[in-house]
């Protein structure tokens, strides 16, 4: 049963005057995961932009900034102590870290929370660098993307890491034999609500990676954040799916999958490519490699 | 956010910094506008991808009215409109 | 009370178990282990009701002891070396947020060379993180002090996290006659969790921890959180003066051997000052007034106490087991900056003993006093461990006095 538009409460957990870029991904898919848990929810926050744009309150439920790599570990603790406590039922605990707290510096911290089996929800909001610091590249970068630390010169065409490469941080949760997995858009908030609240109904650890296309970082207008959002679950850059123990399914399909140059050419982190159609090629066969493989994986 | 408002915003409870929700309304972020969206309520279908699509919680649910002090003018609404109800104009000087 | 035979490991385990502890972070290190092995036992025996969280590294021991601590658990770990310095960033996250974690340390070096063996780098490294720190110098001093750092770091006047260090493998593998305090008693020190630490994250009352904070207040914060380690001082004595009438066991910040018509007077932290106390008392025989100062609490530092111990000396000999490298020894410029403005400023001298467990006799203790009795002669720190060109000699500027030649 999908979740409808009009199911969705309506009541905001979160306050205005937030300190986000106009047109920030990371806000659109924040307001809906904290719709979809309800306010018996308590939020462990990675160093990242959502700890530094939710300051001064914005927040309706208890809000906990920790360190950059070890949130999930501050959730371990915060779990068995509700627990010996006796006061774990019916409160969501959520980890919110963007793409370098949890594929890069956080992953460790991670792992070690998903293995132990400590009851959370994990939503990474992936805008593919550190944007928190002004655009560095991460281990979710995509190839050929242009970054403050891997620019476009004579040496250097941007990211030099292949797509395949590219570190997959659903497949990495489900490699612990995570109950419940999912890949997610902010392009597609019902669906990220759906995804959520079965996250919510799990007991143990949960993962949800929400493609989060960041207009600042990514040299976009700011109107273009959801249009993109979209745009790469329908070139096939983001594939949406949710795996549950172990069984994998898409959630969102496409049946014919637009060129990839149709998402690249709103970003300018892409110019360089869209300008080179060797490039472009190049991108097109990394995601269509990297595609097949995601589908060759589902049940 | 004048300083004195900061100060009392920086509560102090168990010799911690503990912050009370709800101060960042403070922050007039309206401000940053330099486009205001437009609705033409002939043309809306109340479809509400607007108020779905919102960062910053600025469209009303049942109304789709604009809540000018916060809305910073970014245009996801006009982009996602289905039926171009919503247009994005320039702020006044 | 009865008395048993532990090791400080098991000391510092019990003595968490019988502050009926709710979390316990549990990660390896050598010489450490032991305790947080203790500690599952009890919890798989049932005479401790506590969730063990098995995490993956130090950084994550001490990050989970906070949010455990953020939602009102009693918590408790325990690390030292490498692994404390993994969890260096959360050392000043957990002061900083005003979690009372406890974590027993048992002291050893910090690599490379490679060295599982005891002296206080580790710790003394991490001073001024904002944490309270004790140093045991026996196995029922650990014990001990580890329910008196609950007790203080819980207090509402301080509401800090504490460590209680002791040297690796010399206390934490070696057993010594431990007298122990019933379950009851310890209650009475330790009530259950006061009101002022409920729940700082909680549904029904929200709130946002953690945040930034801009200059205009930074110093504000800085000055309450520095009053606060330096007021746990009284609130140590208040806890010991409790323990001492419960107990019939006395401790203070700086404890003190012969020092009242002593000439002499050896500083420092840790077994070591056993060792000393043992060398004082044979140089006694010989007609040497020498008196031993141990400073059990370094974090705050007992800067009162310390020039109250050691007014009639002429000479203050600073044992450090570690090095701050480039300057002196750690101890060091803590003990001259109380005596500076002492009315009798006596002549302080630095010797640097026992880094990566070379072993401390009482022959060391007395070659200190032999290289020291004559107060200061141009020179300030000593190496009598060392062997090096000079073979023996006090290091001086310019000689190397390091085994690599």
């Amino acid at each position: 049963m999908s979740v409808r538009l009009k199911d969705l409460p309506t009541e905001e957990l979160l306050h205005k005057g937030n300190l986000a870029c106009a047109g920030c991904p990371e806000m659109i898919g924040f307001r809906h995961v904290l719709r979809a848990l309800g306010p018996e929810t308590i939020v462990i926050n990675a160093t990242g932009c959502l700890a530094v744009i939710t300051q001064m309150g914005v927040p309706l439920v208890p809000h906990f900034h920790v360190l950059f790599e070890n949130a999930p570990a501050v959730v371990s603790g915060i779990d068995d102590a509700l627990r010996v406590q006796g006061r774990r039922e019916g409160v969501n605990l959520l980890v919110v870290a963007g793409d370098g707290g949890t594929a890069d510096i956080g992953l460790g911290s991670l792992s070690g929370a998903i293995e132990r089996g400590q009851d959370f929800i994990y939503v990474c909001f992936d805008n593919e660098m550190y944007m928190n610091t002004g655009g560095q590249r991460s281990g979710t970068t995509p190839y050929l993307a242009r970054t403050t630390t891997t620019p476009v010169g004579v040496e250097s065409r941007g990211e030099p890491r292949t797509e395949m490469r590219r570190k997959d941080m659903v497949e990495i949760a489900v490699a612990h034999g995570i109950p419940y997995a999912a890949s997610a858009s902010i392009g597609y908030p019902l669906d990220l609500v759906e995804r959520v609240e079965k996250a919510a109904r799990v007991r143990g650890p949960t993962y949800i990676h929400v493609h989060s296309p960041c207009p600042t970082g990514w040299g976009m207008e700011p109107s273009k954040t959801v249009e993109a959002a979209q745009l790469a679950v329908k070139t096939g850059c983001v594939v949406l799916y949710e795996v549950e123990e172990g069984k994998r399914r898409v959630t969102r399909p496409v049946a014919r999958r637009a060129p990839v140059e149709e998402y690249l050419k709103l970003q300018a982190r892409f110019r360089h490519v869209v300008a080179d159609p060797a490039a472009l090629a190049e991108v097109q066969r990394g995601v269509d490699e990297r595609h097949a493989a995601i589908l060759a994986r589902m049940a | 956010m004048g300083l004195e408002k900061y100060e009392a915003f920086v509560r102090r409870a168990r010799s911690t910094l503990t912050y009370d929700p709800g101060w960042s309304r403070e922050n007039m972020t309206g401000a940053w506008r330099t486009m205001r969206p437009v609705r033409d309520a002939e043309l809306c279908t109340s479809c509400a991808l607007c108020w779905l699509f919102c960062p910053d919680a600025c469209i009303a649910p049942v109304t789709f009215d604009v809540d000018l002090a916060y809305c910073k003018g970014c245009g996801i609404c006009a982009n996602e409109c289905k039926v171009g109800a919503i247009s994005m104009q320039r702020e006044p000087e | 009370m009865t008395t048993e035979f532990w090791n400080g490991n098991r000391a510092a385990a019990e003595a968490a178990r019988q502050a009926r502890v709710e979390v316990v972070a549990a990660y390896p290190i050598t010489p450490q282990t032991h305790t947080v092995e203790y500690l599952s036992e009890y919890v798989a025996a049932g005479r401790l009701n506590a969730r063990l969280v098995r995490v993956e590294s130090e950084h994550s021991a001490l990050s989970a002891c906070c949010g455990a601590s953020a939602v009102g658990a009693r918590t408790f770990t325990a690390s030292c070396s490498q692994g404390l310095q993994l969890m260096s960033e959360v050392l000043y996250f957990a002061s900083g947020m005003r979690f009372p974690i406890v974590m027993a340390i048992a002291n050893r070096t910090l690599s490379v060379p490679v060295s599982i063996w005891a002296d206080h780098q580790d710790t003394l490294v991490n001073r001024d993180c904002g944490w309270i720190q004790l140093y045991a110098a026996s196995v029922q001093e650990v014990y001990d002090l580890v329910l008196m750092a609950f007790r203080t770091a819980e207090d509402p006047r301080v509401v800090l996290p504490a460590m209680v260090a002791y040297d690796g493998f010399i206390l934490s593998h070696a057993s010594e006659p431990v007298e122990t305090l019933s379950d009851e008693v310890v209650k009475d020190l330790l009530p259950p969790a006061p009101p002022h630490l409920r729940p700082l994250l909680d549904t029904k009352d929200p709130k946002q921890l953690g945040e930034v904070l801009f200059p205009d207040f930074y110093p504000d914060i800085e000055y309450k959180k520095h009053r606060a380690l330096e007021e746990s001082l009284a609130v140590l004595g208040e806890a010991f003066e409790d323990f001492r009438s419960r107990t019939g066991r006395r401790l203070s910040a700086v404890e003190t051997h012969g020092c009242a018509d002593a000439e002499i007077v050896i500083v420092g932290l840790g077994s070591m000052m056993q060792t000393a106390r043992h060398a004082a008392t044979r140089l006694r025989a010989e007609g040497m007034k020498v008196g031993v100062a141990q400073v059990r609490v370094y974090r705050p530092f007992p800067e009162r106490e310390l020039a109250r111990a050691v007014a009639g000396a002429r000479t203050v000999l600073v044992l450090d087991r570690d090095i701050g490298y480039g300057s002196a020894g750690m101890v060091y410029p803590d003990v001259t900056r109380a005596l500076y403005h002492a009315p009798s400023r006596p002549d302080v001298l630095n010797f640097i003993v026992g880094t990566g467990g070379k072993d401390i006799t009482p022959k060391t203790i007395e070659r200190c006093v032999e290289l020291g009795r004559g107060g200061y002669r141009g020179m300030s720190v000593f190496w009598p461990d060392a062997r090096g060109p000079a073979e023996g000699i006090p290091y001086t500027p310019g000689v190397k006095a390091c085994p690599c030649g």
